[in-house]
This record gives C-alpha cells, structure tokens and sequence, in this order.
C-alpha cells in the first residue's frame, strides 16, 4: 500500500502509485464480469429475438437512420476519450477537460437519441411487456444505456475531483479507469449493433 | 520535469486516429454488407459478427491499452489478456451454447406453430 | 397491506420464531448496553477492514446459517420419518426446502468458505491485508445484509417456496404469489454483489499482493483454490445476476422473459440458472480441496504429492466448469446430440478431481500421519466424497438419467458431495485454523466426538436415500403412503439427520468449553504447520500481520526454514513503519441502504427502493471523495506489539 516516492517518468502518472496500478488491473478483472453480464444478456436476446406473440416484429421497427447517428455517437466519444488520456499523458489538464467534457456531450447525445427511439417504439405498440422479443430487447438495450448514464455521471465527479486536486497519481489513475469503462461500453454496442440492430434488419428482410 | 514523459505522447496520437477511422470504415461496410449485398442470411451474419469481433479487438488494444501495464510491475499486462480472452471463452459458451441448447430437440420449434408440446412437461424439470 | 399479510400469522412455528427472534433481540440489546460494548462493537467489528476479522463475522454469520438451514433440515426428516405425517402441511413443507437449500448454498457453504479465505489467503501469501480492504467490508456487509433479508420472510411476508431453483413456471407471480419468491430474487441478488467483489478484490491480492520469493508455483495449495475459485466467481455470478433480475423484471414490471404468456420460455430461467450453478458447484469445492491438501500435508508431515498436477487440475476443473451445465436438465428434451455432448462434459470433468484423489493418497503414502481432528475430518472427506463422486458419473450418463432424476438418488449424491465435500471441509478449515483465530484450539477429545457422531449420522441419513431412489421415492414431496414401502427406509435417515444435528450442537459447545478451558497457544505454529500463517510469533497475528515481510525461497518455505533452522527473532533493525488502511462506517450504511432498497422491491414498495438506491449512490459518491490513505504504524508501536527488546 506504500506509494512509490520516485517517479519514473517513463511510467504515466496512472502508474506510478500502487494503488493506481491495483485498481487498474482490478478494473480490467470487473470488466471480464461484464463481459459475462453482457454476454447473458445476449443469449436471451437471441433465444427469444423470434418469440414476437401478437406484437410486432423486431426488424420492423428499427430504422438505418437513427441507428447510424447513434453509432457515430458513441463511436466518436470512445475516440475523444482516448484523447483525453493521450492529454493526461501529456500533463495537458485543459486538454484532458476539453475532451472529456466532448465526450460527455457525445454520450448525452447517444442517450437522447436511444431515449428517443425506445419512446417511438412505444408509440407503436412495443413496450417491455410486449412479448418476449420485445422484453429481451428493452433489458439489454436498456442495461447498456444505463451503464452510460452511470458513467457519464461518474466521469463528472472524476473531473470535479481532477479540478480540484489537479493530476495526481490518484486522479490520474481514477480517470484512466473511467476512460476504460467508457471504451468498454463502445465495444458492448458494436455487438449490440450487430447482434440487435444488423441481425434483426437482416432477417426482417433476408 | 515531465519532458521526457510528454516526448513520447507529442503531437498526433495516431494509434486513436487509425483506430478512429477503422472503426468507422468497419460499421459502415458491416451496414453496406448486411443491407444492401445478395448474399445469404447465414453469411450476411457470418460476416458483420467477424467484423464486430475485430472492431471490439481494435477498441480494446488501440483505445484501452489492454497490454499495458506489464512492463511496470509483475505481469499485469498478461493478466489482462488472460482475464478477457477467458471473457471472450465465457461469452462464446453462453451465448452460443444457450442458443444451441434452447433450439435443439424438442425446443426447437416455437409454441405459435401449432407445436404446443414445445412447452416441456414442468414436472420433469425439479432436477439438480 | 394489512398488518396480519404483513406479519406471517397462524402457525405455531412462526409464533415460536416470532418469540425467539424478539428475544434473542433484546438479549443481544441487553448484552451490549450492559457490558458498555456498542462501541466495542462499532470501533472494533462493524467499521474494520481487517481480512482476519471480517472472516470471522464470515465464519460465524455461516454458522448461524448453518443453524437455520439445519433446523429446516430437521423438519423436512420429521415430517417424512413415517408414511402420511401431519407435521407440516404442503405449503410449509414447500418452503422449508427452499429456504433449506438457498441458505446453505449461499448463505452458509460460500461465505463459510470465504470466511476461511479472508482470514488465511493474505497470511499465507504474507500480505499485511487484501488489495482493497475498503470493498473487503462493503462484499461481507452486502452478503450479510442478503442473508438477513432472505431470513425475515419467515415471519415478515412469507418464505418463497418455489424450491432453491426457483425454476419458471413455479416461480411465476401467477403460481408463487406474494413477497416470497422476491425474497428470494433480492436477498440472492444483493449478496451476490458482494460475491463479485470478494472475486475480484482476492484475485488481485493474489496476484498482487504477494511477498517478495513467492512466485505462483510456490503459492500453498489453498492460495491456489481460493484464486482459481475468485476467476470462476467473476465470471459465473454475472450471470446469475442477469438470471435473477430478469425474474425480477417478470415478476414486478410484466416483462415475458420466462413466463407462459407473451411467449416467454420458461426453459431459458433453467438454462441460466445452471450456468451459474453448475461453477457455483465449484465455487463451493475447490476452496474445500484446498483445506483439504493443506491438512493432509501438514498432519502426513510431508509436501503435497504432485503438487503441479494440483494445480494444473483445478485451472482445467475451473474452464470445465463452464461446459457442463445442461446435466441438470438432461430431461428437458433437448436434442441426442446435446445430452450427448454434455454427458461426455461431465464425465471428462471427473478425470481431474480423480487426479487429485490420488494426489492426496500419495501425499499420505510413507508419511508419519497424525490423526488430528481436521486429519480424521479430511480422511473421511475421501471415502465419502469418492461414493458422492461415483454416483456423480452414474447421473452424468444422459440415458440413465432419465431413471434416476428427480428421485432421492439425486438428494443422496448431491448431499455426498456437498456435505462430505464442502462441510466437511469447512468444519476441518475451522478446527485447524481456530487458533489462528482465537489463540487456541479445540478441544480435541470432543472434536473428535464431534466427527464420529457427524459422519456417522451422514452416512445413517443419506446412504438410504440412494435406495430410496432408487425404489422411486421422488424428492420434493410432503408425504408419502404406507403401502409404497418407504417408510422404514425414511425413518433410518431421520435418525441420521438427527445424529448430524447432535453433532452440530457438540460443535458449538466444543466452543464454548475450549474458550473456557483450552489452554492458549504461546507461539504462532499450533499444528508444526509448512506455510507462512503459522509463521508470526504470536498465535493471533497482530492486525499489520507480519512486522516484516518474509522473504520466500520454496515451496512450504516456513517447514523449511524451521528444519534448516533459520528462523531468528526479529530485531529492531528489521523493523519499518508500516502503512495501514483505515477503519470506516460506509461500507455498513451501504448495505443498510441496499436492505431499505431491497425491501422495498420486495413488497413492490417503489418509494421505499428508490430512498434506499439513491442512499446507496450517496455512499458510493461519498468514498469517490474520499482521498484519506490511511495511516503509519510506527516502529515503537510494532516494537511494543511484537515485545522486542533489541
């Protein structure tokens, strides 16, 4: 638990302590955990995709559009996070908040569109107890949108606490994991892409 | 003082553009390939979840660093590539084992086809 | 609601829990004003940090449980001692054997287990604690507070009584109305929280946290365990997590994923629940294989036979685990070519725990065998766990499984391996680690009581029941007819399950007479042990564990050092400050807030859970900014602690 007094100064700030490196790898092992809830979620999505009762079919419903702009949405955060922590490497901490603060407003973005399509999707007569296919798509779709919305609130008390401490080994370490976790929802919505969006296009209309 | 540091991280992080672009590149032939080609359904998905998988690849070693970390202390790094190569293990068991499993057998068809014996004797299900 | 569906009512038994309850409440309140102890019990135990003493409250939270879990037991064998019994009606009946086997699957065998692993991994790796100690107590007040709002459906609500499956359409709201089942979703779903986070804290401390020598292949063979249980534990609870939430959402906000309307399918709850449970069923054996290789050893005085093909068993037991789900519902009906698949899945996964049978015989083979009571406890885990196993490959072949499912045959294996396996383990983990705990032993005259009348009774309980099954008898049932022959069968296992149940109360007073007689431990080795646990001066090691961080050079360094005699008292040179965690109240107030919340679900009271979740944000936010780091022990205080002159 010592904090290491030299720094090496060919290790990033996140590095450097020992906390920051335990908490690292600790976070790296919470997202295998991920991967597994994700990973349940999936099945379910595909063992009932098919299972529509009277309700409508998935494919029906989703449109190229706004599943593009969502896409890029999200896409362009996970980038403009990375920067943020090629900033923090730099020790560029209006750099970092610059990016970061994109990121989030990316993120918003996303959210606002996904709330904005589950309220379609209502409208039209599919809700969470529409049918099976219909309940499986809410959850997992849902799960991932609430993880963004746990993270963005989480990258603003990491900055509230950046701003006011500066780049410590600590904060850096904080930011760097939050940068992960941030990354990691990027790659759940490729699958969810493809998985849900792609593969209920594809079989809507072969 | 942070010099030496910051020398390796100046200018244009191109590893994030790349990886940006490729990105990009990848969704929209993934949606062009599903979308407007011929092709069957079978390979229309064989294709865009190879495209998924290399596309989550790139998030994790271009953007996440995923191998990082080993060279500061232990084999963190190697830990790292472990604990998600045994997530993708997981993650393929689950889903496709699920999959196989549910659609198999007597659980293949759907109740709507008329196949109502789908719906499996519950009695027979009280095992360990 | 009204007062009386509030409070369960009606029933002698209750009333009597009711009674109990109250006044085990006030003697607890008595007690602590008292003897002036609620801020011993703040300052000391509900705000530590400490890997040794949140084991402890591990320890005894899973007795307690063990307690309950045992008394259900010992209804079910009253009621079914003789033919038509009136002793519990069906609904009771129901219950009884649900809350039985959720209590101790959740609440008593893992907990007990990573109770053993909180107090001994850090030692044996020669940590001073766990990576992060903080989320160590967040993971046991979560786990704890699970168990508590599991337990108060008996007299609040109702228990659920959908079995500890809980399979689809049972479970439904439409077949299992009422509070119940909920209980069982929420209680299973908070501590399972604090499983996660057990999994990842331990599986970073070991990697992490271990001293300067040790490389993995010197790790004792419980390091191991506990390190290949943790990577099962990450990525099989997920699942459960998902499973349970899912039922939640059938159940409160009429999603279809597993009911019979909307095209739900009930089978896809089963096939989730046993890709937990099936790693869940290792989660609860290799840390007991573990304890196991770590008593052989030291009571054969010899290093562990093959100690790489140990390892190397587990790490395969460990990737199997997740490939052999389907054998619990063979029956289902899927496909040949998938019972098939699975069937060869579980058998294969015998082979490496019958590497490690072997393992153990030829760790014992030539050595100076010391039959001590953890020593008799491991011995008689081998002769039963192999005839648990045994009946194990005989339900693994699909075909044959469709005689023997769902029959007492399946009852009398899993009990074989569950008891014979993990509670024999945990009773042996505890009497061999009790003075590392406690500054002495127990006693080991009626310890030895204690193991005879346990196994004995076992084996009077459970070794009818594969008769029984085998004759037919279907498990789950209330009550059975003269004329179907049962009966003399079913009264030699009450007599059993009421010997265990002796057993058990021995235990406890075994407790109690060792804390008042056994005389203390004066140095750290109570059992002439090989690894690094018995290696502190003093028998409880003090809370920084080690003064300084012994350096490892072998495998059972410790038995080495002592042989080569190279062990020298600490000097006043060797010292360092030492930097330690603080102690904090937040990780309690968390798992208040998560009762609130949980509570509140579970009477669909979404008010109630809303203040309880944002309660819970609140705490989370809290420690985001909280940047104390803890303190420095200094060396006085160390010289002072350790009484070194020099």
């Amino acid at each position: 638990m010592a904090q290491s007094k030299v720094r090496d100064l060919n290790t990033p700030m996140e590095y450097q302590s020992e906390t920051g490196r335990l908490n690292i790898l600790g976070f790296w092992l919470f997202l295998g955990a991920e991967i597994a809830l994700f990973s349940t979620l999936f099945a379910t999505y595909m063992v009932l995709m098919d299972r529509t009762a009277d309700g409508p079919a998935l494919g029906e419903l989703f449109e190229v559009k706004g599943l593009l702009i969502q896409t890029f949405l999200l896409l362009t955060s996970s980038f403009t996070c990375g920067l943020a922590i090629h900033e923090m490497r730099r020790y560029n901490v209006k750099g970092l908040f610059f990016w970061m603060i994109t990121t989030i407003l990316l993120g918003l973005g996303f959210l606002g569109f996904e709330i904005y399509e589950f309220f379609v999707y209502i409208h039209e007569g599919a809700n969470i107890g529409t049918s099976a296919a219909w309940s499986a798509f809410f959850v997992l779709v849902g799960t991932h949108g609430l993880h963004v919305t746990l993270g963005i609130g989480w990258i603003i008390l990491i900055l509230i606490q950046v701003a006011k401490r500066g780049l410590t080994p600590q904060t850096t370490a904080k930011v760097f994991i939050s940068s992960l976790y941030w990354h990691f929802l990027d790659v759940v919505w490729i699958f969810l892409f493809t998985a849900v969006y792609l593969m209920g296009m594809v079989m809507q209309h072969g | 003082m942070a010099n030496h540091a910051a020398a390796q991280h100046k200018g244009i992080p191109w590893k994030h553009v790349v990886g940006f672009v490729l990105s990009i590149v990848l969704t929209l032939f993934a949606i062009w390939f599903a979308l407007e080609t011929d092709l069957s359904t079978n390979i229309k998905l064989l294709v865009i979840f190879g495209l998924a998988i290399i596309q989550a690849a790139l998030q994790l070693l271009m953007f996440m660093h995923l191998t990082e970390n080993s060279r500061t202390q232990g084999f963190s790094g190697r830990i790292q590539i472990g604990n998600i190569l045994f997530g993708f293990f997981v993650a393929i068991v689950i889903v496709v084992g699920s999959v196989w499993v549910l659609s198999s057998g007597h659980a293949e068809k759907k109740p709507t086809n008329g196949e109502h014996e789908m719906k499996m004797d519950s009695g027979s299900m009280n095992h360990d | 609601m009204k007062w009386d569906e509030f409070f369960v009512t009606g029933d002698p038994l209750i009333y009597g829990a009711d009674v109990s309850i109250a006044i085990t409440m006030l003697g607890i309140v008595f007690f602590l004003t008292y003897f002036k102890k609620w801020k011993w019990l703040w300052t000391e135990w509900l705000t530590t940090v400490d890997h040794k003493k949140i084991g402890i409250m591990y320890i005894i939270s899973a007795i307690l449980m063990l307690f309950r879990g045992g008394v259900d037991a010992l209804l079910m064998r009253t009621q079914l001692a003789v033919p038509e019994m009136e002793f519990l009606d069906s609904q009771k009946y129901n219950e009884i054997f649900t809350t039985h086997g959720t209590i101790m699957i959740i609440f008593m065998a893992m907990p007990f287990l990573i109770g053993l692993i909180n107090v001994v991994v850090p030692l044996q790796i020669g940590a001073r604690d766990v990576a992060y100690p903080y989320l160590n107590a967040v993971s046991f007040w979560t786990f704890f507070i699970g168990a508590m709002l599991f337990n108060i459906s008996f007299v609040i609500g109702g228990s659920p009584s959908a079995g500890w499956t809980s399979y689809m359409p049972l479970a439904s709201n439409e077949l299992s109305p009422g509070p119940g089942q909920n209980y069982y979703l929420l209680g299973l779903q908070i501590s399972g929280i604090g499983t996660l986070l057990t999994g990842i804290n331990f599986m970073v401390t070991i990697f992490k946290m271990r001293a300067p020598g040790m490389t993995l292949f010197r790790m004792p063979m419980f390091t191991w365990s506990a390190l290949v249980t943790m990577a099962i534990i990450i990525f099989a609870f997920p699942i459960l997590t998902v499973a349970l939430a899912l039922m939640t959402f059938d159940r409160l906000f009429g999603s279809h994923f597993f009911t019979l309307q909307g095209e739900g399918m009930d089978m896809l709850w089963a096939n989730l629940f046993w890709l937990w449970g099936h790693p869940e069923v290792y989660i609860v054996i290799l840390p007991a294989f573990g304890i196991f290789s770590e008593i052989i050893a030291t009571f054969s005085k010899k290093t562990l036979f093959g100690y790489k093909a140990m390892v190397w068993s587990m790490v395969l037991i460990a990737a199997y685990s997740f490939l052999v789900w389907v054998h619990h519902f063979f029956t289902m009906g899927s496909g040949a070519l998938v019972n098939s698949f699975f069937s060869v899945t579980t058998m294969l996964i015998g082979v490496p725990t019958g590497v490690k049978i072997f393992n153990w015989l030829f760790t014992m083979r030539k050595g100076q065998i010391e039959f001590s009571t953890p020593m008799l406890w491991s011995l008689g885990f081998i002769v039963n766990f192999v005839i648990g196993g045994v009946t194990g490959v005989m339900l693994a072949m699909a075909a044959a499984n469709y005689q023997y499912h769902n029959t007492y045959f399946l009852v009398a294996h899993f009990h074989y391996v569950l008891i014979a396996g993990t509670v024999f383990a945990c009773f042996a983990g505890l009497v061999y680690w009790y003075p590392k705990m406690f500054g002495h032993k127990l006693n080991e005259r009626i310890g030895k009581w204690v193991f005879w009348l346990f196994t004995i009774g076992f084996n009077i309980c459970f070794f009818p029941q594969y008769f029984l099954g085998l004759d037919g008898m279907p498990r789950r049932i209330y009550t059975y007819s003269e004329e179907s022959g049962w009966g003399p069968l079913n009264m030699i296992s009450t007599v059993g399950g009421f010997m265990m149940g002796i057993a058990f109360l021995v235990l406890v007073y075994n407790i109690y007479y060792s804390f008042r007689y056994e005389p203390r431990e004066k140095t750290g080795d109570a059992w002439n042990g090989r690894t690094l646990e018995w290696s502190t001066p003093s028998a409880m090691p003090p809370f920084y564990n080690f003064a300084k961080i012994p350096v490892v050079k072998g495998l059972d360094h410790f038995w080495n050092e002592k042989q080569n005699k190279e062990i020298k008292p600490l000097t006043t040179q060797d010292l360092q400050k030492i930097h330690m965690p603080n102690n904090s109240g937040v990780p309690f107030v968390m798992a208040s807030f998560f009762f609130v919340s949980g509570f509140g679900l579970v009477f669909e009271w979404y008010w109630m859970a809303i203040i309880g979740l944002i309660g819970v944000l609140a705490t989370l936010v809290i420690r985001s900014f909280d940047y104390n780091n803890g303190y420095y022990v200094s060396v006085e205080e160390i010289k002072e602690t350790e009484n070194i002159t020099k």
